[in-house]
């Protein structure tokens, strides 16, 4: 099969030359997409008398480990994660949460209407967030909520995003519905087939929507830019902004808390490595 | 297979009606309580999309024919169409940020498309340490926002930066990239080449689905490689092409974070994207009307390219039939 599949490539009796010669040029790609992230790790360990110098150090002569400690006090680093995980988790709920019921519903239940409503979530997959950017801004101060997280959070717990329903509701389409029919033969109630049959099936694509979203909100910048006014209530994205102002020229420092920044990121990145590329296999969601 | 199951879920609504289990309701027919289930499912979605799409939309609509001030809502007149006349005729930032974005989605748009391509042909030649090499391409995508930001920030530094490191390695002068009116937006569209994996997997997804026995049939025909690429896998891509091009499009235009951490809009306007205009309108001038203006002029702008491409996409992009299945 895949010697085949190297044909596109190359006819067959080149075929070994050419297969070397991608895997180069592909080993030769990776590097090039880690390079940016090794000089971030390389720069944040230097002291920052050594960050200018050139030509580049790749493992600096002076490990300094201390430019992470000094990194997170220099701003209210934890108060800020801390911060963002208020905002994070609510959302990551309320988003699957909400988008599991609704994709559900699209996906297994019948009333008039549905269909109509279904061209709606694709229609606004396509809308641009601008549109709706400045209302709802006036709308969230109407209500009081500028300076608090709810302008943030309360979305996620209406539907959670019209890409979630429509990855969650091919999803659930695959599932074969013998199972469903007969639970509910059985008497039980659609909540009930949905959390005991649909869901205990769907967690591939279910922990997709839990990866995009949690990494979507932690690296929202937008969002807390305009609605959190006080700088204790800041998330990191804002934080990080406010601290490149300050220290503008402090690298070590700077790259030492944006790479503790990421962290969270690259770790539920492995962990749902898996969905992730899953995902975006069955969404294109950029 | 729906027609086949609805005897069967209306018999066994039957049995749920008169089931024990019912303890004392009324009996309602199947099909009405599912639809009133449905909604009620639904309602988180339609309450969200109401009350913050359908709303917001149309009063977006509404205060881009008024000169609303976020500091002087108070004196609010009507101004028709003045806003999108002063947009679209008067306000050079307005063209200044247009041709920005455009430059930008369209490099952008474009190596986006053609290296994804090459590099999802490149990785389905199927070889050995493909797990670990794929970890690395979609790394990028789980990262962004202001720290990635910052990174690339340090990267484009002139006098010590990583690009210029490597231009320097290879005998290239310096640059001086997001200080320079020239290069700002080359230099953005590098760093969005960086998350160049995420398309790649969508090809490299279809292109895992092609049957081997076309390239041998076609081999077998005296197709040379370049024939077969060009004959087969590249008609078979296109659906992939077109998903690319669309959401690339949409999400392309809507740049904002790099822009107002990296380069605030300049130097002179240079990256002046057109979301960031937008926000200095609504929120540093506080235009609001004028900014509502904006975000209508770009979402028609968007509807028009997105039909475009719906359109062109009927001659360009093939849809598989039969030959697949």
């Amino acid at each position: 099969m895949s010697a085949v599949a190297a044909d596109v490539l190359g006819p067959r009796p080149t075929g070994r030359w050419s297969r070397r010669l991608s895997a180069l040029v592909i080993v030769a790609g990776a590097a090039a997409v880690l390079l940016p992230l090794a000089w971030m790790v390389s720069t944040s360990l230097k002291p920052e008398s050594q960050v200018f110098r050139t030509p580049i150090e790749w493992v600096p002569s002076t490990v300094r480990t201390e430019n992470y400690r000094e990194a997170v006090s220099l701003i209210p680093f934890w108060r800020y994660a801390l911060n963002s995980l208020l905002v994070a988790v609510p959302v990551v709920i309320g988003t699957v949460v909400t988008s599991t019921a609704v994709a559900f519903a699209f996906a297994r239940m019948r009333a008039p209407g549905m269909r109509w409503l279904f061209v709606l979530v694709i229609a606004a997959i396509m809308l641009p967030g601008e549109v709706t950017l400045v209302p709802s801004f006036l709308l969230f101060k109407e209500l009081g909520w500028v300076g608090t997280y709810l302008p943030l959070t309360v979305p996620a717990w209406l539907g959670g995003g019209a890409f979630n329903i429509f990855l969650l509701r091919q999803y659930f389409l695959t599932i074969p519905r013998e199972q469903d029919e007969l639970a509910r033969v059985e008497g039980h109630s659609f909540v009930s087939i949905l959390l005991r049959v649909v869901v205990p099936q769907s967690w591939p694509a279910i922990s997709v929507v839990a990866a995009f979203e949690f990494v979507h909100v932690w690296n929202d910048f937008l969002g807390p830019l305009l609605y959190v006014t006080d700088q204790d209530s800041y998330t990191l994205p804002l934080g990080l902004n406010f601290y490149k102002d300050i220290y503008n020229t402090q690298w070590a420092h700077l790259m030492a808390a944006s790479l503790l920044a990421l962290l969270p990121c690259i770790l539920v990145f492995f962990l749902a490595q898996r969905a992730f590329t899953q995902g975006i296999v069955l969404t294109g969601r950029r | 297979m729906t027609a086949a199951n609805a005897p069967v879920s209306s018999e066994g609504a039957g049995i749920v009606g008169t089931g024990p289990s019912r303890r004392g309701r009324r009996r309602v027919p199947a099909a009405r309580r599912e639809t009133w289930a449905a909604y009620g499912f639904l309602s988180p979605w339609v309450i969200g999309f109401v009350g913050l799409t359908v709303g917001p939309m149309v009063a977006s609509l509404v205060l881009s024919f008024t000169d609303y001030n976020l500091v002087d809502a108070g004196n609010t007149s009507w101004v028709g169409l003045g806003n999108y006349r002063e947009a679209l005729t008067e306000d050079r930032l307005v063209v200044q940020s247009l041709k920005v974005t455009t430059y930008y989605a369209t490099l952008a748009v474009a190596l986006d498309l053609f290296v994804g391509l090459i590099l999802a042909l490149l990785l389905n030649t199927g070889f050995r340490v493909i797990g670990a090499i794929r970890t690395i391409y979609y790394l990028p995508a789980a990262v962004s926002g202001v720290a990635v930001s910052l990174l690339w920030l340090w990267i484009f530094q002139p006098s010590s930066g990583l690009a210029n490191a490597l231009l320097d390695l290879v005998g290239l002068p310096a640059i001086d990239w997001v200080y320079s009116t020239t290069w700002v937006i080359p230099a953005f569209v590098l760093m969005s080449l960086w998350g160049v994996g995420r398309s790649a997997f969508i090809y490299l997804a279809i292109l895992q689905r092609i049957p081997t026995n076309l390239y041998e049939a076609a081999a077998v025909d005296g197709a040379g490689p370049f024939t077969r690429f060009r004959r087969i896998t590249l008609p078979l891509v296109t659906p992939a092409i077109f998903l690319n091009l669309v959401l690339g499009i949409i999400g392309n235009f809507q740049t904002f974070t790099q822009a107002f951490v990296i380069s605030e809009g300049g130097p002179a306007n240079a990256s002046l994207f057109y979301t960031l205009y937008l926000y200095r309108n609504a929120f540093r001038y506080f235009r609001v009307g004028y900014a509502a203006a904006l975000a209508w002029i770009l979402f028609a702008l968007l509807l028009v390219l997105t039909l475009v491409a719906f359109r062109s996409s009927r001659r360009w992009v093939y849809y598989e039939a039969e030959d697949l299945r």
